[in-house]
C-alpha cells in the first residue's frame, strides 16, 4: 500500500508545479461557465415550464462541474502513461514489483486531484459571490452537502477506472488514439458534461442514467442543488458503488490477461 | 541460479513492400510474417558469474532479457531463477532483480533524482539503513553527489547513464540485468560504470548478465560469453577460449559472426 501512497505523493507534487497551466484552465472555465449559465437563463426566460431544473440549480450545476472539471474531465488523460505505454516505457513499469493497474489507477487519481486543488478554489468563490441566479447557491442541506462529497468521491474513482481501462486497452491498439477520442467524445454527451442529464427526453434519460457515465459527474452536481429525492439519491450513490466495483474488478482482470499478452518492441 | 530450457518466442510481424500501390493493397490484404526471434534457447547461469551475451542485432538478445525480468511471455520453454518463473510469479522475481536498459529510462523526468530514489524505496519497500547504506556507496562509487538533487531531465547522458545505474541497485538486487549500459557514453564514464559493476560483483557477489555491442565492456568484465545468432545459441565458452592473439576482440567478434553466418 505503501508504494501506491508514494506514487500518489510524487504524482500528486509533480501536478502542482504547473501553475501556468492551470490559471490559463481557470481563465477557460470562467468563460464556459459564463457562457453556459447566459445560455439557460435564454432558455429559461423563452419558457419556464419546459425547464426541468430550477434556474439555480441548473447555475449550481455549470459552477461546480467548471470548479471540478479536472476531476471528470475525460479528454484529459494522464499523458505520461499514454506516453509509456507509446514508447515501451511501459517496460520498466513491469520490472517492479508493482501491479501495473493498480499502479495506474493510482496515478490517474493523483493527478486529476492535484489539477482540481489548483483549479477549484478561485473558481467556487467568486461563482458563490456571484448573484443567486447566476452563481453558485450553498448545498441544499448540510446532508446534500455530505452525501455531495461521497458522491462526487465516487465519481472521480468510476471516472478514474474507466480511463484506467482505455489506458489498459490501449496496451492491445498500440496507438492510445483512437480508443481515447471514441470513448471521451461518448462520454462528454453520456455524462452530461454537455448538457445535463435532465434536459434529455425522459426515456432516453432512464436508459442514459443506467450507464456508468452517468455514474461520474450527474449525479454529485445534481444531489448537491437538491434536485434529487431521498429515494433517487439513495439510488444514484448505490448504484455508483456498483459501476466502480464492476469496473475496477473487471479492469484489473484485463489488465493481468493483456500483461501476459505484451510485447514491448525495439530494442 | 539461472536454468533456462527450450525457450521460444515468436512475434507476428506486418509486411508490405514500399510505395502507394503496396500500400493500398494492404488495406485489402495484410501479409504477416512470423519472426522466431528464439529458437530453442538454454543455458544455465550460477550465482555470482559476470556472463556476456552478445551477438548481431535482432539476434534475440532483448527478447531474452525481457523474458527473463519478466516482462515478456515466452510462446514455449521452461526458465527459473532462484525458484521463480518470471512471467508467473512476476511481482516476486522482480523484487530481486535489477535491470537497465540503456535506451530506456527509469528516472522520472521532471523531479530531481533523489525523490526518484525515495520512490523505488518505497516501491521496492528497502528498510531505512540499508537504503541509506546502498545510497551512500552508490553516491560515492558513481560519483553522484551533487546529480541527485537535479532534475532527471537536465542530465547529460552520461550522467543519467550512473543514475540509471544507481537507481537499480538500491534493493539490492541478486543479479543485475545490463541492456547496453554504456550505449553513447564518453571514455571516462564508460571506465567508471565498468569499474563499479565489477565491484558490484566482486564485493555483494551480484551475478551479471550484459547485452552489449561494444566488445570493451565484454572484455573487461565477463569471464563467459553467451553467443546468440537468429535466435539459437551458438557458442557458450570463456573469452580465452576464442581470442585469437592476433586479432583484437572486435575483430575476433566480427569473424566469428562471419563463420556463423549470422
Amino acid at each position: 500500500m505503501k508504494k501506491y501512497l508514494s506514487f500518489f505523493r510524487l504524482r500528486f507534487v509533480t501536478g502542482l508545479q504547473y501553475r501556468a497551466a492551470a490559471a490559463s484552465g481557470i481563465a477557460t472555465q470562467f468563460i464556459w461557465g459564463f457562457l453556459e449559465i447566459l445560455v439557460f437563463h435564454a432558455f429559461y426566460e423563452a419558457d419556464p415550464s419546459a425547464f426541468p431544473m430550477s434556474l439555480k440549480a441548473a447555475a449550481a450545476y455549470v459552477w461546480l462541474q467548471q470548479s471540478f472539471l479536472a476531476l471528470f474531465a475525460t479528454w484529459q488523460m494522464d499523458p505520461e502513461i499514454l506516453d509509456a505505454i507509446q514508447t515501451g516505457g511501459v517496460a520498466y513499469e513491469l520490472c517492479r514489483p508493482i501491479r501495473i493497474y493498480d499502479l495506474w489507477f493510482t496515478k490517474n487519481t493523483a493527478i486529476r486531484i492535484s489539477k482540481a486543488v489548483l483549479r477549484c478554489f478561485p473558481i467556487l468563490l467568486v461563482a458563490a459571490l456571484l448573484p443567486s441566479s447566476y452563481g453558485l447557491c450553498r448545498p441544499a442541506g448540510w446532508m446534500h452537502g455530505l452525501l455531495f462529497l461521497l458522491s462526487l468521491t465516487l465519481g472521480l474513482l468510476v471516472t478514474v477506472s474507466l480511463c484506467t481501462l482505455i489506458q489498459v486497452l490501449s496496451l492491445l491498439t498500440l496507438s492510445p488514439n483512437g480508443l481515447q477520442i471514441i470513448f471521451s467524445s461518448a462520454t462528454e454527451f453520456l455524462s452530461g458534461a454537455i448538457l445535463p442529464l435532465p434536459f434529455l427526453p425522459q426515456r432516453l434519460r432512464a436508459l442514459m442514467e443506467l450507464l456508468p457515465f452517468a455514474s461520474m459527474q450527474n449525479v454529485p452536481f445534481r444531489i448537491y442543488s437538491g434536485s434529487m429525492t431521498a429515494m433517487e439519491m439513495t439510488r444514484a450513490i448505490l448504484l455508483q458503488a456498483v459501476w466502480l466495483l464492476i469496473l475496477v474488478l473487471g479492469g484489473q482482470l484485463l489488465c493481468r490477461r493483456v500483461v501476459k499478452k505484451i510485447i514491448i518492441q525495439g530494442g | 541460479m539461472i536454468t533456462v530450457k527450450h525457450l521460444c518466442k515468436s512475434y507476428r510481424i506486418a509486411k508490405r513492400s514500399a510505395g502507394f500501390r503496396a500500400a493500398c493493397r494492404s488495406l485489402f490484404h495484410r501479409e504477416h510474417e512470423i519472426i522466431h526471434a528464439l529458437r530453442d534457447i538454454s543455458f544455465t547461469i550460477h550465482d555470482g558469474e559476470m556472463v556476456g551475451y552478445i551477438g548481431p542485432n535482432g539476434a534475440g538478445k532483448s527478447s531474452t532479457i525481457k523474458i527473463l525480468s519478466g516482462i515478456l511471455t515466452p510462446d514455449s520453454g521452461q526458465c527459473c531463477i532462484d525458484g521463480c518463473v518470471p512471467w508467473k510469479n512476476r511481482i516476486r522475481h522482480v523484487q530481486r532483480i535489477g535491470v537497465v536498459f540503456g535506451q530506456r529510462s527509469q528516472l522520472w523526468w521532471d523531479v530531481p533524482v533523489i525523490d526518484s530514489f525515495l520512490l523505488l524505496k518505497d516501491i521496492y519497500a528497502i528498510p531505512d539503513p540499508v537504503y541509506r547504506r546502498n545510497r551512500d556507496e552508490l553516491t560515492e562509487l558513481l560519483e553522484l553527489g551533487e546529480l541527485l538533487r537535479t532534475p532527471a531531465r537536465q542530465l547529460s547522458l552520461g550522467q543519467r547513464m550512473r543514475c540509471e545505474i544507481a537507481a537499480s541497485l538500491l534493493h539490492s538486487p541478486r543479479i543485475l540485468f545490463l541492456d547496453e549500459p554504456t550505449i553513447g557514453l564518453d571514455a571516462v564514464s564508460k571506465l567508471a560504470v565498468r569499474d563499479f559493476i565489477r565491484r558490484q560483483n566482486q564485493l555483494h557477489g551480484t551475478t551479471v548478465i550484459l547485452t552489449t555491442h561494444d566488445m570493451q565492456d565484454i572484455e573487461a568484465l565477463t569471464s563467459r560469453i553467451l553467443l546468440i545468432g537468429k535466435g539459437q545459441l551458438l557458442l557458450d565458452k570463456t573469452l580465452n577460449d576464442f581470442q585469437r592473439e592476433d586479432l583484437s576482440i572486435d575483430e575476433t567478434v566480427a569473424q566469428l559472426y562471419q563463420d556463423y553466418q549470422i
